[in-house]
């Protein structure tokens, strides 16, 4: 942030007059405003298209009456929400129950400073970003236990119970299934990150061999798990559990949790094309660090983002909810020791690489285009 | 030098100084991690500000204020004793996160020495791994009923 | 401005702390808790420990206190009864304790800053620190390993006493 500001500074003549300290702290403000809108604003789209994507999966029509195809009708169901009445249980526990959505919204928003959304197009451009990211997000389930303890009812506290249990399990797997790129990598600077990855489009993580492309599936995994979609939403399961840790929350306590629920979405497809699916590049050499072109790539980013969360609506409304025991079977004899596997996998590959050919990337590729050659024959 | 001054330092260029906001440039990247943690607190506190202006008032009863159940009254406290599994599967996330914490300074350091690195991980791995297999073994997380 | 963030969060920390040992209500006081942890948080990047910082709020903040809440629910600490007010022989342990520790840690900070620990404002100019992953990989990976496996040991150990202490329940 601070390096793309000196650049900015030093290009422009009438900001130079100004104090730098006054620049910095205005340009930094306006920057999180603008995710704070980005996220905020996607987010209802978010909701829109699930709802739009919904009712074509099941041969109805979603809403379509609010502004072009129904675009702004997460503004009619915010203003809606927003002119509820709040109603908090007698018997809950007040001070709580207040704080625990905005430690959700805290734990799902905040993380979006370290994610670049096209070359420099980042708030903190950090070495620990990554890493930050999934710490940032851990806080999410402090809030989710808060709010069923403090709604003091039973549906919320059981609600609140198994979320909890699946979140925490889920971030095992997610934790070392990003941390196999970060082994190729070698860095946690998403920015950094995702500059490797430019060039052709063999050059994105997902394609560096066999164990690199499970990654993907495994982080994919377990972030729908982590975010409590479907086939993992059991926690809310609203046949058995009514609407699980937020069924006591009412009005814009509710909305909060909503908008923390598809920003988190955005946030994990967003770190997922990142990740693996090469950041900003296209899929073929092109510069795109460039003043203006870096919003190119911030475009190209965005619909690798807009795919994923496609995907992800597109399996909610496609298969049906896990029983308890087998989402806790997949998290502990499933998916906690594929990661693993993974992750020594890509070390021996990049061991492998270096010893045999004297490149670190070689083996990978060389596997993958076995790979390749073999699906194609 | 007295450990004084040495903890508390001379105070540095205030924020419309030279260097401002911070001592590296590392350190400059968490201003906004901050900023963002306040706007998502203002946001969240200014809709909830905003929605109890908007926001409409009926006189509460002891029916609406009351827990949901189905339309029933409540018919004993929430807060109940739970399964010790959620525990056991808390305190084991505990301990493997830690593992995933180890893996991360090892994962970007790879790349530097990778067959030391690597047989060294695959003995941590191995000891974590019979762990695993004890835990897996004494069906600590299957919540199937038998 | 360093100086000031950072006694703001140590001051922070320390309050935070403060409320928490001294809540009636044990949800409020692990609130407080996860306060104490972000103040601490702030202090390590403040300190230029990054890793160390991220790892406060991952594992401190994400994972201890979730455990903490499921011992509050689990053992439903809510409803008990706040107890008798401690007794003198407790106040006495906790003053002496205290004390004890003011004591070590002084002491602890006098060695230290013989020792030439604390490098003055001149010599931290030129030094640059790195609070990476990088570096504590670097560290301890290659200095520190032996210690590195032997955590695995305690690892193994704490995993296994989990199931053990549990498993009556579950069998």
């Amino acid at each position: 942030m601070q390096q793309w500001l000196d650049d900015l500074i030093a290009g422009t003549a009438w900001l130079q007059a100004l104090p730098t300290g006054l620049v910095y702290t205005i340009g930094i403000l306006v920057a999180c405003k603008l995710i704070l809108l980005f996220s905020s604003l996607l987010a209802g789209e978010v909701v829109w298209l699930e709802r739009r994507v919904s009712g074509r999966m099941q041969a109805r029509i979603g809403p379509n009456r609010v502004g072009p195809q129904g675009l702004l009708q997460f503004l009619a169901d915010g203003v809606k929400l927003l002119s509820k009445e709040d109603v908090i249980p007698a018997t809950a526990d007040r001070p709580v129950f207040v704080l625990a959505p905005i430690l959700v919204y805290l734990g799902a928003f905040a993380a979006f400073c370290v994610i670049p959304f096209g070359y420099g197009l980042v708030a903190a451009d950090m070495n620990v970003g990554l890493f930050l990211v999934l710490a940032i997000t851990s806080i999410e389930v402090v809030g989710v236990i808060m709010a069923g303890w403090a709604s003091n009812s039973k549906w919320a506290v059981l609600g609140a119970m198994r979320e909890v249990a699946q979140m925490i399990s889920y971030e095992l797997p997610l934790g070392l299934s990003a941390l196999a790129i970060a082994l190729l990598a070698g860095t946690l600077n998403l920015t950094d990150i995702a500059l490797q990855q430019e060039g052709w489009l063999w050059n994105w993580y997902v394609f560096r061999g066999p164990f690199a492309f499970a990654a993907f599936f495994l982080f994919f995994t377990a972030a729908l798990a982590s975010l409590k979609r479907a086939p993992f939403d059991l926690p809310e399961a609203e046949s058995e559990l009514v609407a699980g840790f937020h069924t006591e929350y009412t009005g814009f306590r509710f909305a909060i949790f909503f908008l923390a629920e598809y920003s988190a979405m955005i946030l994990f497809s967003m770190l997922a094309a990142v990740l693996f699916l090469g950041g900003w590049s296209p899929g073929f050499p092109v510069d795109l660090t460039g003043p203006a072109a870096r919003w190119i790539g911030f475009g190209i980013l965005f619909a690798k983002t807009a795919f994923l969360l496609f995907v992800m609506i597109w399996v909610r409304w496609s298969l049906p909810r896990f029983r308890i025991d087998k989402v806790m079977y997949l998290c502990y004899k499933v998916l906690l020791p594929l990661s693993v596997v993974c992750v020594l996998g890509l070390s021996l590959q990049v061991l492998l690489g270096e010893v045999l050919w004297g490149d670190q990337s070689a083996f990978g590729r060389w596997l993958m285009g076995l790979g390749v050659h073999g699906g194609i024959r | 030098m007295s450990v004084l001054s040495s903890l508390v330092g001379p105070l540095g260029p205030g924020p419309l100084g030279a260097a401002p906001l911070a001592a590296s440039a590392d350190m400059a990247e968490y201003v906004p991690v901050l900023v963002m943690l306040v706007f998502a607190l203002l946001f969240a506190a200014l809709n909830l500000g905003l929605s109890f202006v908007l926001g409409k008032k009926a006189p509460s009863n002891p029916v609406k204020d009351a827990a949901y159940e189905c339309g029933m009254p409540p018919l004993s406290e929430a807060h109940q004793r739970f399964s010790v599994k959620f525990y056991l599967v808390a305190i084991l996330f505990v301990l493997f996160d830690i593992e995933v914490v180890f893996l991360y300074p090892w994962a970007v350091y790879f790349q530097q020495m990778p067959a030391f690195l690597f047989f060294e991980m695959l003995l941590f791995i191995g000891i974590l791994l019979l762990g695993w297999w004890y835990v897996m073994r004494k069906g600590a997380v299957n919540w199937a009923r038998e | 401005m360093t100086q000031v963030l950072f006694l703001t969060f140590g001051a922070l920390a320390l309050a935070a702390a403060a409320l928490c040992v001294t809540r009636r209500n044990a949800v409020a006081s692990a609130l407080w808790l996860v306060v104490m942890f972000f103040g601490l948080a702030g202090c390590y990047v403040l300190l230029e420990a990054y890793f160390v910082a991220a790892v406060q709020v991952l594992v401190y903040a994400g994972a201890i206190m979730v455990l903490f809440l499921f011992v509050i629910m689990l053992l439903d600490l809510r409803k008990e009864a706040p107890g008798t007010a401690p007794g003198v022989p407790l106040r006495f342990g906790a003053v002496a304790a205290a004390t004890l520790f003011l004591v070590v840690a002084g002491l602890c900070l006098v060695d230290a800053d013989a020792r030439g620990l604390f490098p003055d404002a001149a010599a931290r100019e030129g030094l640059t620190l790195d609070g990476g992953a990088y570096a504590i990989g670097e560290a301890l990976f290659t200095r520190w390993v032996l210690a590195f496996e032997v955590t695995s040991i305690l690892l193994l150990g704490a995993i296994l006493g989990a199931v053990i202490l549990t498993k009556r329940r579950l069998t």
